[in-house]
């Protein structure tokens, strides 16, 4: 059914198709709408047979999650930025323990400085967890990915994230398809674990395994989330029939095919990439653009193949590997090893909610052509403000807090005058 | 618990169980037993952990007929218990980290109502350290929701699984591998103390108890009745440990008797946040008789005896034997 809703809102409407059992809820932007919603839904009874629990942390709602799912229920969550880092020791041991529980993470910067506005640097930070972490372009495919994740964790007895960009999806309103319950439940089974605590067969679960059987464990891990490669398309396609839409897959190319460069990007701000590049194509300028859905696992051979006729490429993004440059761009440069002649940039944007504008993209995508932008270049920096900085800190040997740093030496509001 | 004992043993001043009631008496070896905790874990010699765990654990899966699950925090307890590919568990059993027990029982019990299983029980257990430091936001959470779980804290003072560090419920002037005794230094400081049961208590959660290895039927018998409640319920069981303590395998009852009888160790129960019984001092002692036998109390009966010190610890019992009337009128 068409409607015009928030994307929390449909998320949590989504979240309440899977027949989810037990929802462990802690506030935090911009992921509140989300759990509030489904809140009152379980309150209004349109939710069945399910546990809404306050907790006091996020590192108690991955903890009551952990129970839960391991008691056989189906478990859901929702966090963003610093709450995913509470989280963190409990998000690993989900993987570990093969717990298949979906996550939204409703992505947002990380303090310090703290900043409630959108990036991808909460979900990055988690980039190796063992969860699959999914990226969502727009609030329909966020809908769709939760109805996916949950068979794809199933399936595989693996946790998913479903990353949606802050605010930029969560508090959007857009037209939403939403499925309808008979939908959703003849795609998604019942959750049936293969061991599950239960007092007619006990088992322990999360013994102490030693050097003898880590790296197996560890490896099996690893072989799964291989296998997510092919079950990722595959759930894809059979959600295509189900419900008629294309949604999720691993990566999804746009006028790649005769593009001599290309752009990379995850999440919503791909909307804006594609609208600049088709403006560049009216230019007659050969790019495209290649949309990562699935960063992990994250899609090696797809990626290579996706771009293996371009000259230059470009990742777009919104997270920073302090003192390396990129976070995907090093994950796209391990797929394009070996390719020499290929000049590749990183342009880090949108940090802290900084608006990602066309008229930017297309100065740095015309640097990228031309081969001028800097390998790592940050969009829209003030130049100005940062060496300000960097040339009074050549005089004094103090040390501070970056941000006052900044008001100190520009002399603005906020900062003792010198 | 609180059937008159009139025979005990001189000397030690224990009970055995052919002098009780055969309703009263712990249960040991018995083919009804379900061996909860069963051999083959590698515990110390006379692990007071071990022995806790084992009878409240079977105390639980007799009074929830079976029907058990338990979520362990990391520890001695679970190391002990459980290593790959083995386990000595023989009820379904989880463990998640080092300070979640408390919210993973939690979850595991949401599962439960939701799954139209109330009849299974839940326990989360963990050591003083999971439960009084890294676990007690969890812990306070889990109380403050009332959930229905039953958590019980094997309290052996201090972080004996990574070699006897200190912990928030370890006692002052008590030598850890962190507060050596050296110089002025008393080994633990002398701090404020951090009393969990009086912090349940607080919460006003429907069953908190205190009990030790050296009664095992009381320890049972409260096991018992917190798992006929329903809501969050809390239990602090000192259990000493020998390694830890530097004492001799052969003392952890004896130790566990002393540190209840010098007051230091109160024994009680409460119910909604008030005090519903206390288990008497059967033969008050001074707590140098309790700290003498210890290792990690040994530099304060040294050369030059830190006799202030152990007037402070002797203060605490002192003000534990007022505060929770663990006395009988005019004994004192
Ligand atoms: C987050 C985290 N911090 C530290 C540890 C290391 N650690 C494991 S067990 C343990 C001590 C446990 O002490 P306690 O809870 O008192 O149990 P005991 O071993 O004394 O029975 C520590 C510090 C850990 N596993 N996880
Ligand atoms: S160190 Fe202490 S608690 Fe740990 S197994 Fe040995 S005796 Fe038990
Ligand atoms: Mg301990």
């Amino acid at each position: 059914m068409l409607k015009q809703t928030e994307g929390s809102h449909a998320v949590a409407e989504a979240v309440a198709l899977c027949r989810p059992e037990v929802i462990c809820a802690y506030p935090i932007s911009p992921q509140t709408h989300i759990v509030e919603g489904l809140g009152e839904m379980v309150k209004a009874g349109e939710i069945k047979d399910c546990e809404f629990i306050n907790v006091e942390s996020e590192f108690a709602a991955m903890s009551v999650a952990i129970g839960s799912s391991a008691a056989g229920a189906r478990t859901y969550t929702a966090t963003a930025s610093q709450g995913l880092l509470f989280m963190v020791e409990a998000v690993y041991n989900a993987a570990g323990l093969g717990l298949p529980i979906v996550m939204t993470v409703a992505n947002r910067a990380l303090g310090a400085p703290i900043n409630i506005w959108n990036d991808h640097s909460d979900s990055m930070s988690q980039r190796d967890c063992g969860w699959i972490q999914l990226f969502a372009e727009t609030n329909q495919e966020a809908v769709d990915l939760h109805i996916q994740g949950f068979k794809l964790a199933e399936e595989l007895s693996m946790p998913v994230m479903v990353c949606m960009d802050g605010f930029i999806l969560t508090h959007a309103y857009e037209r939403v398809d939403m499925p309808t319950q008979e939908q959703v439940d003849a795609f998604l089974p019942k959750f049936e674990p293969r061991q599950v605590l239960d007092p007619a067969e006990p088992l322990s679960i999360g013994a102490m395994v030693g050097p003898e059987a880590y790296t197996e464990v560890r490896y099996l891990a690893h072989a799964k989330q291989m296998q997510a490669l092919e079950l990722i398309p595959q759930l894809g396609r059979e959600f295509q029939e189900a419900f008629g839409r294309d949604s999720g897959g691993l990566i999804r190319s746009y006028r790649m095919d005769d593009a001599e460069v290309a752009v990379i990007a995850l999440g919503s701000v791909l909307g804006t990439i594609k609208d600049t590049i088709d403006e560049m194509r009216e230019q007659g300028v050969k790019i495209g653009v290649v949309g990562i859905c699935s960063f992990r696992p994250f899609p090696l051979a797809e990626v290579r193949e996706a771009l293996a006729r371009v000259r230059s490429y470009v990742v777009v993004e919104k997270s920073l590997a302090v003192g390396l440059g990129g976070v995907v761009a090093s994950n796209v440069r391990m797929a394009l090893a070996g390719r020499l002649h290929m000049r590749g940039h990183t342009v880090i944007a949108g940090l802290g909610g900084r608006a990602i504008t066309k008229v930017s993209l297309h100065r740095a995508f015309a640097g990228v052509v031309s081969g001028e932008l800097e390998r790592v270049h940050f969009l829209d920096l003030d130049t100005n403000a940062v060496n300000a900085v960097l040339e009074h800190e050549k005089t004094v040997r103090r040390s501070g807090p970056i941000a006052e740093n900044v008001l100190r030496t520009m002399r603005l509001v906020g900062a003792k005058i010198l | 618990m609180n059937q008159q004992v009139k025979f005990y043993q001189t000397g030690t001043r224990t009970v055995g169980n052919r002098l009780l009631a055969p309703e009263q008496r712990a249960i040991q070896a018995d083919i009804e037993r379900t061996n909860s905790l069963n051999c083959g874990h590698r515990a110390c010699q006379g692990c007071g952990e071990a022995l806790g765990a084992r009878y409240a654990i079977d105390a639980a899966m007799r009074a929830a007929n079976n029907q058990l699950i338990a979520a362990n925090a990391t520890g001695c307890l679970e190391v002990f218990s459980t290593p790959y590919p083995e386990t000595s568990w023989q009820v379904p059993w989880i463990h998640s980290l080092f300070g979640n027990a408390a919210a993973v029982a939690t979850g595991i019990a949401a599962a439960m109502r939701v799954k139209g299983k109330p009849d299974v029980r839940v326990v989360a257990q963990g050591g003083d350290g999971g439960t009084t430091d890294i676990g007690f936001g969890c812990l306070s959470g889990m109380f403050e929701r009332n959930d229905d779980v039953l958590y019980i804290c094997y309290d052996n003072e201090a972080y004996m699984n990574t070699g006897v560090q200190r912990s928030s419920a370890t006692p002052g002037g008590a030598r850890t591998a962190t507060t050596m005794p050296l110089g002025e230094h008393p080994g633990n400081p002398f701090g404020q103390g951090k009393s969990v049961p009086l912090i349940a208590m607080a919460h006003e959660i429907p069953y908190v108890a205190t009990a030790t290895v050296a009664d095992l039927r009381d320890l049972e018998a409260k096991v018992t009745k917190a798992i006929g409640i329903r809501g969050a319920k809390y239990m602090q069981v000192l259990v000493p440990c020998p390694l830890g303590w530097g004492a001799a395998s052969q003392d952890t009852i004896k130790l566990a008797r002393l540190a209840k009888e010098c007051g230091l160790f109160p024994v009680f129960e409460a119910e909604f946040g008030e005090i519903t019984g206390v288990s008497k001092i059967r033969s008050k002692v001074p707590v140098e008789e309790y700290l003498r036998p210890q290792r990690r109390y040994a530099h304060l009966f040294g050369k030059t005896p830190r006799a202030e010190d152990i007037a402070r610890i002797q203060a605490k019992a002192d003000r534990n034997i007022k505060k929770f009337g663990l006395l009988d009128q005019g004994e004192a």
